[in-house]
């Protein structure tokens, strides 16, 4: 039996009248990728702000890392790590630097960000950046770093927001393979992207349209009860019905 | 026949960054062309020479028969030019920002409402609202008929599908396919591979170069080896282990699979048995057409190592 994580149950959030959350019920596991998608405006933002501590449920069940969505919202914040595309890392700042604010920010000790960074320095090779600026960077290394410094104080969950649009085929590849070593330390991994090819990564992802889920199961799964080659066909299908 | 682009080694460095590096290709008439890489692989600036907009190193750029550098002011007339970022009128409305590119270009709507009408009919209900409160997909929309009020004769498009989700896309790409009945040349970048597909003939572009000009068609069949895919529940340790065996080439991450070459091509026969005496009893091995961006990533690699 793998330990859930994220626990939502018949979650509802109400702008004024706007339903942007209609009855979610989704679960995730320790360990899991799981993706996140839907068209623009089809609510996935606002379930994130929930699962993130950042806005509370109108109604129904929302536990996230053993906590509760209502009433422990700060605890919430800091079991979990993000990392976006646009924007992770201050560019004016060195990597040093970059991870001791972030260290700080997740209240982690002196001395455990000290060894945090040591063994993230030699992990991904980065001894030699360690005084850059982060916009000296190549835009590959500055991706990996983004992602070591989201996960920099193990969060029980890490969301990732397009994590590899726009990078080049072989930085791809080496950043799915840490979110697969990630995963399989036990830490859960949330993306949310457009981009459907990098669904097909995931080991469950759930399709979001109107405020509903309207597809939940693996990639494998989805394109077998679709008739598809590609999940994006199945977004397609659903979407536009 | 007469090209629509061509461009022979053009340079563009900025400061110790060379953004362009002997840059070599050329377009025909009413083509879709795609140019296909990576952030930071020098499309945008690309576009900005073939726009006359930012002036090469070196090199010599042809455009509709004209030069890019001397013959600035006539070429801007012929050439639609939609940007990465939206950069219309946020505080115009719909109609507003569609009347003043007109007019800019000395047109009116009404002369090309044609040329438009596919794209335009889609945001015309909404258009007395303001451009910056519209949608993605329609911005977008708003964007491109801006872009083609003049009737252009090539169509430049900057990642005009960054962002966009993939229903908005597929139309996107669409429209695209309709406009090449006018007879004007589409020139299109994108980071995003398989979008290449929709395109006549894609250039791949890494680090100021170009790997390959083709059809898509034969950017995959260019692919030198035979190719697996491997599927396992445990995709960590399946990587881990395809990539001890030295028979192995390469194994990387492609969706739900693994992607794997060997050193010989003919010998997959040993591979199954190898990864069941490691521990992985659920391996599905297939063979694999590749795609554009296993030929992407196999052009990197050859980069890499010459």
């Amino acid at each position: 039996m793998n330990k859930k994580v994220i626990y939502v149950k018949n979650l509802v959030k109400k702008f004024g009248s706007f339903v942007a959350n209609d009855n979610l019920s989704f679960e995730v596991s320790a360990g899991e990728i799981f993706g996140f998608l839907g068209a623009n405006g089809a609510g996935k933002t606002t379930t994130l702000r929930i699962l993130s501590g950042l806005s509370k449920p109108t109604s129904g069940e929302v536990n996230v890392a053993g906590f509760d969505a209502y009433r422990q919202t700060e605890q919430i914040k800091k079991n979990i790590g993000y990392m976006c595309q646009k924007f992770s890392l201050y560019e004016d700042l060195t990597v040093k630097e970059n991870i001791v604010l972030y260290g700080g920010i997740y209240g982690m000790s002196k001395s455990l960000i000290r060894e945090r960074l040591i063994d993230l320095l030699a992990k991904i090779h980065f001894q030699e950046y360690e005084n850059r600026m982060i916009s000296d960077l190549p835009l590959g290394l500055r991706q990996k770093l983004a992602f070591s410094v989201a996960v920099l104080h193990e969060p029980k969950i890490v969301f990732l927001d397009e994590p590899t649009g726009g990078v080049d085929p072989i930085t791809r590849r080496q950043f799915w393979e840490t979110i697969y070593e990630t995963a399989s330390r036990g830490i859960t991994v949330f993306v949310t992207t457009h981009y459907m090819d990098e669904a097909e990564y995931c080991d469950r992802i759930s399709i979001m349209n109107n405020g509903k889920i309207v597809a939940l199961d693996t990639p494998e799964k989805l394109k077998k009860q679709y008739n598809a080659t590609t999940i994006e066909e199945v977004f397609i299908k659903i979407a536009r019905p | 026949m007469i090209k629509a682009i061509e461009s022979s080694g053009i340079a563009k460095s900025f400061g110790p960054t060379k953004a362009l590096d002997d840059i070599t290709f050329s377009v025909n008439e009413s083509e879709i062309f795609g140019f296909i890489g990576p952030d930071g692989a020098g499309k945008t600036t690309l576009f900005r020479i073939i726009t006359t907009l930012l002036l090469p190193d070196k090199g010599n750029m042809k455009v509709l028969g004209m030069d890019a550098t001397s013959d600035y002011k006539e070429l801007r007339k012929n050439i639609g030019y939609m940007p990465g970022r939206f950069s219309l009128y946020q505080d115009l409305s719909v109609e507003e920002n569609l009347n003043f590119y007109a007019t800019v270009f000395g047109t009116t709507v009404k002369e090309n409402y044609d040329l438009i009408s596919d794209i335009y009919s889609h945001i015309e209900p909404f258009r007395k609202r303001l451009a910056g409160k519209l949608s993605g997909g329609m911005k977008q929309k708003l964007a491109l008929s801006c872009a083609l009020i003049h009737k252009p004769r090539l169509l430049v498009l900057d990642e005009p599908t960054t962002g966009v989700d993939a229903v908005s896309r597929s139309e996107f790409w669409d429209m695209l396919s309709k406009l090449h009945q006018h007879n004007i040349t589409i020139i299109v970048s994108t980071p995003y591979m398989d979008e290449a597909i929709r395109c006549d003939r894609v250039a791949l572009i890494q680090n100021g170069k170009i790997l390959s000009v083709d059809t898509p068609q034969n950017i995959r069949a260019g692919f030198s080896r035979k190719l697996f895919t491997v599927k396992s529940v445990e995709k960590y340790k399946l990587i881990k282990t395809l990539r001890k065996n030295p028979e192995v080439l390469t194994a990387y991450p492609f969706g739900d699979s693994i992607h794997v070459t060997l050193i010989n091509d003919a010998s997959d026969n040993f591979l199954l048995g190898y990864l069941v005496s490691e521990g992985i009893s659920d391996a599905v091995i297939q063979e694999a057409k590749a795609g554009i961006e296993d030929r992407f990533l196999e052009l990197m690699e050859k980069g890499i190592k010459a």
